[in-house]
């Protein structure tokens, strides 16, 4: 057993586990974390995309003994006082999820963008994302949401493809 | 998707991680970014009894000027390398193709020493590091040496290294002034390359003066087109590019898989060839 020290969405939590614990299921089966999700074996959906130490990271192909000393953010813990984040809300109202399964490592991967480029070209936001894997919506509508959260108007369609 | 049980240690220093290497013997494994290792362990196909993590080894990371040659420490991120203003002068071959590697989560875990060390045929870093002539500095408990990239891949996952060898830094000496392009096929987004050519070219007054062309995925190690690079001297127009590239893939033994056939890869590569010379050249 190993000994880490973790700060998850804010608080910090000390726990012995085994190294061969992955961040993902620390997350998910020792806090109750279970907005991020697992969706692969294969370390190719990006479904358990979270924040660690200000940069996204696979949470199921990080160790738990590797985040030790680190701040890790979720999608959990973007919402302030219940109140959902611009890209949050853009999700929402522009229909950019169906099932569901990708959109916490959708917005943990959009966010990652937008930190560093906030007013990017449709095929920025796709070169961004092409670690997330969607099989509901076709894409098009989280396209939409990280150009409507970055306070940009979605171009028409045959321009968003080629843009 | 639950790794096998093993015992983990974060040394501190490069001394410590190699005396935990040679204390474990070959049952040992280091871990840098994780993102081919730790697959390898979900998926049960790795069974190391200690796993040395060097990813807090501060002197690890990290690019600096020599002189003539950059200087990149083994743990330097895919996403350090690819946006440092040193590697996008002096290697822009080396940012191109990195920005090419996986998609922006792995990059900030997935390190340049890892890439290499793995050895993987497909992975694209491996031909890029062959193709600029690059050193790799390993440190053993008998010291350090210095290995030439052409020397350092041995087989398919395998390298020169020995269990308790550390590989600390990669030393690219700087292609001032060659044009270069990294051509990279595969079916979706975020994935290894199908075939991969990684093109740095000399020019001298219209034609190319010296070619170096590098094969990914087109044998069981990284390969250099040696006849290609002998064929493109002198050339001095799209066409005399195009005839020369028709020999990319001599001596070389693709593989057979679900991507594509040994013919169809050797087709890959001449046409690859042709394009990446091209646009390394500035005849595209
Ligand atoms: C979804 C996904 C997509 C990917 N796509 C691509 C792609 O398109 N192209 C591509 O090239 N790669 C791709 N990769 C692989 C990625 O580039 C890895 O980061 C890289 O292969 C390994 O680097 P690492 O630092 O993560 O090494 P690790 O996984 O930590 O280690 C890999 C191996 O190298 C050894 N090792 C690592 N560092 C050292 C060292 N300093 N000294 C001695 N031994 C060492 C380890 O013991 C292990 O055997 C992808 C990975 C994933 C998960
Ligand atoms: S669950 Fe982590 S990438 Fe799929
Ligand atoms: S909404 Fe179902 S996987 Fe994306």
């Amino acid at each position: 057993m190993t000994h880490i020290k973790v700060n998850v969405d804010g608080t910090t939590y000390e726990d012995e586990v085994e190294p061969r614990l992955l961040l993902a299921h620390y997350l998910r089966d020792r806090l109750g974390l279970t907005g991020t999700p697992i969706g692969c074996d294969t370390s190719n959906c990006g479904a358990c995309t979270v924040d660690l130490d200000g940069a996204t990271v696979k949470s199921c192909s990080v160790l738990a003994v590797q985040a030790d000393g680190s701040e890790v953010t979720t999608v959990q813990g973007l919402a302030k006082d219940g109140e959902w984040t611009a890209l949050q809300r853009a999700f929402h109202e522009r229909h950019a999820l169906q099932c569901g399964y990708c959109t916490p490592g959708m917005i943990m991967a959009a966010r990652d963008l937008l930190r560093e480029n906030p007013q990017p070209t449709s095929y920025e936001i796709r070169q961004a994302l092409e670690g997330n894997l969607c099989r509901c919506t076709g894409y098009q509508n989280i396209v939409r949401a990280v150009l409507a959260a970055s306070g940009q108007e979605a171009p028409a369609v045959a321009e968003e493809v080629t843009a | 998707m639950i790794p096998p049980a093993f015992d983990y240690v974060r040394p501190a220093s490069v001394d410590e991680a190699v005396r935990a290497l040679a204390d474990a013997g070959e049952d040992a494994k280091v871990l840098a970014g994780g993102q081919s290792l730790l697959p390898l362990l979900r998926l049960r196909l790795a069974f190391p009894e200690l796993v040395v993590d060097v990813g807090r080894i501060p002197e690890l990371r990290g690019v600096r000027d020599e002189g003539d040659a950059l200087v990149i420490g083994a743990l330097t991120t895919h996403h350090d390398v690819m946006h440092d203003p040193l590697v996008r002068r002096h290697a822009g071959l080396l940012a191109a193709a990195t920005e090419t590697v996986a998609d922006p989560a792995v990059r900030h875990r997935g390190t340049l020493g890892g890439s290499l060390a793995h050895a993987d045929p497909a992975g694209d870093l491996p031909a890029v590091v062959l193709t600029l002539d690059a050193e790799l500095v390993a440190v053993g408990p008998n010291g350090r040496r210095t290995i030439p990239a052409r020397e350092f891949f041995v087989d398919y996952l395998q390298t020169v290294l020995a269990p308790d060898e550390l590989l600390v830094e990669v030393r690219v000496p700087k292609a001032d002034g060659w044009g270069f392009h990294y051509e990279k096929f595969h079916r979706v987004a975020q994935a290894w390359p199908i075939v991969g050519v990684a093109a740095l070219v000399r020019r001298d007054n219209g034609h190319i003066a010296e070619a170096r062309v590098g094969l990914s995925n087109m044998g069981s190690t990284p390969l250099r087109a040696t006849a290609a690079e002998q064929a493109l001297a002198g050339a001095g127009d799209p066409d005399a590019v195009a005839r020369a590239a028709e020999s990319a893939a001599e001596g070389t033994r693709p593989s057979q898989d679900p991507s594509g056939s040994p013919e169809y890869r050797a087709h890959l590569a001449r046409v690859l060839t042709k394009r990446a010379v091209l646009t390394a050249a500035g005849m595209g």
